[in-house]
């Protein structure tokens, strides 16, 4: 595989990652019950995900994206230390380049280690044990019950497990922030017309993400105080 | 003492080279995969004959100083390449373009060469555009031209300020397919430091790989030198801080004639010295003059006062300044050539009046510029009664685009910003007219050893016109040699492969091995650079744009005595057997030394004033001309060629003498 | 023209005797610099010193001075042709830094330019990559057709030319974060592709290209645009854009 033919793959499996995560904050969104059917939606989203077959293909596409985004990550990391031998005893990278795409690797690997946290608290136990999470609202906005003792809300009611959440959605915020208009320069998408906008995008989309994600936690956790 | 053969076609000057072409010998493709040969340095001639030559079928073993052949000094030409493509249709033709160069040269130059020069300039930009050499484009696609030096048409292709680049890059990419095929084999970080002569034919060279300090052989059928002009022997030039006359000076020492040492040019337009550290002089091209106003104060009060800063120059009145050369030539004003300007530009810091702390140089103003463009572009916008505000914003924004990068370079370096106040500008040494003596063919007198572009004394004169040194560099190294060198490895069919185990090559080695132990082992007081700027003193003070026989004779006598004392004081630090960047600066400093005593020996033969070469003792006495230059056709129109006897000094003239057959002879006039 | 006075400095640089032998930072000081000398002037001013102590002066790469021949290649105070933008280290000059000030100089780091001594770097990689296919296939007969048989319009021609001004100094790869030799390679890719003259071998010559970049261990490019920053002669990440899809292009038909 050239160097090119890697950023290509790392550029297609990052925006078909950034499409999941786009879809999953949707449906998380859901679980506020703020607009439309909120609670509605999200069961239905949930039992759709869980039982769709399409979907169960997909996961498996998902887990592939995943891992390919994430092991070409690592990849690059060792390969691109390996091109420069002895370091600099000064060096000003402050000078020519954001932080944010200088730490790709630890961001990406701290959301990965998210993930890891985040397979073990919903998707083993969605996926092999308990039935799906299922929602109540009262009309107040209050959780009236819920239909399975594995709970989405009491992982929320959990002050250290939302500053963890929080944290990983941060540093996912910066990993996409070069990473949106990165994936977009690999695939040759770029020129001084439409470049400054897909970075505009891009930063955008990654406070969109960020914030999104937290905030829903951050609802739930001060729901959870009653 | 044999008379040069200039081996000059006879019959119709048009029809020289195409007969000359039919009429010389040809090698047979097969037999070409069975001769060598190697050119010295990768600059526009000799990158461009490596290729052409590699092209063609020959083995070609080509040698740089630098880490790359695309680093050779012919990348920093700025300004441009002359074309008779009569693109513009104002009437230029080969013979006009042959012409201009001609008399541009003062009438020094060797016609049938000059015309072949023309008559390829075209094939020049053909080839340069099929290689996608970028030149500036007009809106319609097709390709533009702009003026230069004076001549009546537009001939000059450009690619912004960076001509030389782009020529030199594409050159360096026919190398490259040369290269990747196997057919260069490419000698980069090595230095030839001897001409290998068997049997009065030269065989090979002696190079040093500069990274490990081993002395390696390397043999051929032809010996091509490509290594540049010798500007460095004033120290300070526009020249690259590597660029040297070693190779040529080592091929003079065996045998080849060195024609015309004393030709140099002296650019008017580069920055000035702004003090003892300074290492290298950077030209502004020549261009700035089509709408820079040059001027110095008329009294002494106001340089002292702008010398010391109590006065800022755009505090002198109209009336307060000497735009000296529009009183002197009104005709052509700041537009008179090279030579003309660099001289009066001398001529008034000599007599005091120079504008800066070191008392050398002189204001290159646009303010009239700036005016003249500012109120035609606001009239162009339609803003009437535009304030002097406006008028300045304009006429600086019409300036940024034609030279814009120019600017920029000078604020860089001088800290200053042209916009607002006049540059500074003061001549310096530039491109080297003279050097290795070659006929027709490019050969020069030792059989077997060409040279090519600067190196040789070429098409130039006595004064190079603008854009013409890359023509002549691409001309002789794509068109010209691959042909002619034909004609003598015709002979060389046969030869087969020239062994490196021969008492020549045994000879040449030692000799190089014994002059660098001996550099190493001096081991005196004073570095190399001290030797190299007291000679470059000497030559600019004694030898440089105005030259007396006094002043060549004191030249030569401390530039001899320079050279001994550089032969028993020099010291260099390091190993003989690694990269010694000192003992690099030495050898070529070594050749300088001897160099610049036959320079100033050439300069006190030429009793005349021609083309960049004033001697005082020849003036115009009467007439409109008086106090210019007084050019003497009827005791010196030859070229001098210098034959090496022991010594620079004991050197014996040989004269070629020129025939003008196409052009009548004239004094040139600017007034 | 600087009314500043004249500067002492502490220099901090990378001595190294060969390619094999290991090298350490070195302390030196200087003296009396003007703040209107060049940064190499300095230099110049430093090994004089050396050798009238009858040390050996240190080795770096310069040749024009002028800033286009792309020899000059020091790491100055952190970053490539040190603190300026657009310019070589050549075309630095000493008003950029203070009397007393500490400087570190350093050659380019990349495993692709390994050290031949002191500052200067070994980087025939470049030539290689050119070799590679950084060239129209054409012969140097003269007999091609004429310069203006083909139009060529005047922004694919100057943007043809901005890229074609790379200097081939290496400083984006010294930039690079990852080593990275893309935009250098991408400058000679984007000026044929952007030409008819090179249209016809993009194909072949982006893929070659490519090829003997990885091959001479560069690191992979990740869009940190470093390497823009520190071009002296800014050249742009548009010219990486290109290339990729000249890349994607060439691979996929």
């Amino acid at each position: 595989m050239t160097s090119l033919a890697r950023k290509f793959v790392m550029a297609l499996s990052g925006l078909f990652l950034i499409t999941f995560i786009t879809i999953h904050l949707l449906i998380n969104s859901f679980s506020l019950g703020l607009w439309w059917d909120g609670e509605q939606l999200f069961n239905q989203g949930s039992h759709f995900m869980a039982t769709n077959p399409l979907i169960q293909i997909m996961q498996y596409i998902l887990a592939a994206g995943f891992i390919i985004h994430i092991a070409l990550g690592i990849i690059l990391t060792l390969k691109n230390k390996a091109a420069r031998p002895t370091k600099y005893a000064v060096n000003k990278p402050s000078a020519n380049s954001t932080m944010s795409s200088r730490s790709m690797i630890v961001t990406g690997l701290l959301v990965m280690a998210f993930i890891f946290l985040h397979m073990k608290d919903f998707f083993i136990k969605l996926k092999f044990g308990d039935p799906l999470p299922h929602v109540n609202y009262t009309h107040e906005g209050v959780v009236e019950s819920l239909q399975n003792d594995f709970s989405l809300l009491d992982l929320f009611a959990n002050p250290l497990y939302v500053a963890i959440y929080v944290l990983a959605f941060i540093a996912l915020g910066i990993h996409l922030n070069h990473g949106f208009q990165s994936a977009f320069q690999s695939l040759g998408a770029a020129d001084k017309k439409i470049t400054p906008t897909i970075k505009m995008a891009g930063k955008a989309f990654s406070i969109f993400i960020a914030v999104g994600f937290s905030a829903i936690a951050i609802f739930h956790y001060i729901n959870s105080l009653g | 003492m044999a008379k040069l053969d200039s081996k000059a076609p006879t019959g119709p000057i048009k029809e020289q080279w195409t007969k000359h072409k039919n009429d010389i010998q040809l090698v047979n493709p097969a037999n070409k995969r069975n001769i060598d040969i190697i050119v010295i340095g990768t600059g526009l001639a000799g990158g461009s004959a490596a290729a052409s030559l590699a092209e063609m079928g020959y083995n070609v073993k080509a040698f740089a100083y630098q880490d790359s052949p695309r680093r050779a000094h012919s990348i920093a030409a700025q300004g441009g390449i002359n074309a008779s493509k009569n693109y513009q249709n104002d009437g230029d033709s080969n013979y006009r373009l042959f012409y201009d160069t001609v008399k541009g040269g003062d009438y020094r130059s060797r016609e049938s060469n000059v015309y072949r020069l023309a008559e390829v300039s075209g094939n020049i930009i053909d080839q340069c555009v099929a290689q996608g050499v970028p030149f500036a484009r007009d809106y319609g696609g097709l390709l533009d031209n702009r003026s230069f030096g004076g001549v009546l048409v537009s001939r000059t292709f450009y690619a912004k300020g960076q001509t030389g680049q782009q020529l030199l890059l594409g050159a360096y990419s026919a190398m490259n397919r040369q290269i990747a095929k196997g057919k260069i084999q490419m000698y980069n970080r090595h230095e030839m430091l001897e001409l290998v002569i068997v049997d009065g034919k030269a065989r090979g060279i002696i190079a040093r790989n500069l990274i490990t300090g081993e002395i390696e052989r390397h043999s051929a059928h032809a010996v091509v030198i490509g290594s540049g002009g010798y500007g460095n022997v004033f120290y300070l030039s526009t020249n690259a801080m590597g660029s040297n006359v070693t190779a040529a000076w080592r091929a003079h020492k065996k045998g080849a004639y060195f024609a015309n040492p004393c030709y140099t040019q002296i650019h008017p337009t580069c920055i000035p010295r702004s003090g003892d550290h300074q290492s290298k002089l950077t030209l502004m091209s020549e261009s700035l003059r089509n709408d820079g106003r040059i001027w110095v104060p008329k009294s002494m009060e106001d340089v002292e006062a702008i010398r010391s800063g109590k006065k800022k120059p755009i505090d002198l009145s109209e009336e307060e300044r000497d735009y000296y050369l529009e009183r002197r030539y009104p005709a052509f004003g700041n537009l008179v050539p090279r030579d003309v300007a660099s001289r009066a530009a001398k001529e008034r810091c000599d007599a005091g009046y120079g504008v800066n702390a070191t008392g050398e140089a002189v204001f290159l103003d646009f303010k009239s510029a700036i005016q003249r463009y500012g109120k035609e572009k606001a009239l162009v916008d339609g803003v009437h009664n535009p304030s002097p505000e406006k008028i300045i914003e304009f006429g600086a924004g019409v300036i940024k685009d034609k030279y814009g990068n120019l600017f920029q370079m000078y604020n860089k370096i001088v800290d200053t910003d042209p916009y607002t106040t006049p540059m500074m500008i003061y001549p310096a040494v530039h491109y080297t007219m003279g050097g290795l003596w070659v006929d027709y063919n490019l050969m020069t007198t030792i059989p077997g050893c060409y040279c090519i572009g600067e190196a040789n004394f070429s098409d130039h004169g006595a004064n190079r016109l603008g854009a013409s040194a890359l023509m002549q560099g691409l001309a002789d190294g794509y068109f010209v040699l691959p042909y002619t060198i034909g004609d003598y490895l015709a002979d060389e069919i046969r030869t087969g492969v020239i062994p490196t185990d021969s008492p020549a090559f045994d000879e040449a080695e030692k000799s190089v091995k014994d002059r660098l132990e001996k550099l190493m082992s001096i081991n005196g007081s004073r570095s190399v650079d001290t030797f190299h700027k007291e000679l470059g003193k000497y030559m600019w003070n004694l030898a440089g744009m105005a030259r007396n026989e006094a002043g060549l004779k004191e030249a030569m006598v401390n530039i001899k005595k320079l050279r001994e004392e550089f032969w028993q004081d020099v010291r260099i630090p390091g190993d003989l057997n690694s990269m010694n960047t000192e003992l690099e600066k030495a050898t070529r400093v070594a050749d300088m030394l001897e160099l610049g005593e036959l320079f100033a020996k050439d300069a006190l033969e030429r009793r005349e004033s021609c083309g960049g070469h004033f001697r005082e003792e020849s003036v115009e006495q009467d007439g409109p001309q008086k106090g210019e230059a007084l050019r003497d056709d009827v005791n010196f129109k030859f070229v001098s060629a210098w034959e090496y006897k022991g010594e620079p000094g004991d050197a014996v003239l040989h004269k070629e003498e020129l025939e003008f057959k196409d052009i009548e002879l004239k004094t040139r006039s600017y007034k | 023209m600087s009314e500043k006075r004249d500067m002492d400095l502490t220099l901090k640089i990378w001595r190294q005797k060969d390619a094999k032998s290991a090298g350490k930072l070195e302390t030196f000081q200087v003296k009396n610099i003007s703040p209107d000398s060049s940064f190499l002037e300095m230099m110049d001013v430093l090994n004089e010193d050396l050798v009238a102590q009858n040390q050996e002066p240190v080795a770096f790469d310069h040749d024009c001075r002028e800033g286009i021949c792309g020899t000059c290649s020091l790491h100055i105070q952190g970053e490539a042709h040190g603190p300026d933008r657009a310019v070589t280290t050549c075309q630095l000059h000493m008003r950029k830094f203070k009397h007393g000030e500490t400087i570190h100089i350093e050659p380019w780091r990349a495993k692709a330019f390994p050290v031949i001594k002191d500052l200067i770097v070994d980087r025939s990689a470049f030539d290689r990559i050119q070799q590679a296919g950084g060239f129209v296939s054409i012969p140097t007969s003269g007999n091609t057709q004429d310069a203006n048989a083909i139009p060529i319009p005047k922004d694919d021609a100057d943007t043809a030319f901005d890229s074609a001004t790379c200097i081939g100094c290496g400083a984006c790869v010294a930039s690079c974060k990852n080593a990275s030799a893309m935009l250098f390679v991408a400058a000679k890719v984007s000026q044929f592709a952007l030409l008819p003259q090179g249209k016809v071998e993009a194909k072949r010559r982006v893929l070659h290209m490519v090829k003997q970049m990885d091959e001479e261990g560069f690191g992979n490019c990740t869009n940190t645009g470093a390497c823009e920053v520190e071009c002296p002669k800014e050249i742009s990440l548009e010219n990486i854009a290109r290339m990729n899809r000249e890349y994607l292009n060439a691979s996929i038909k």
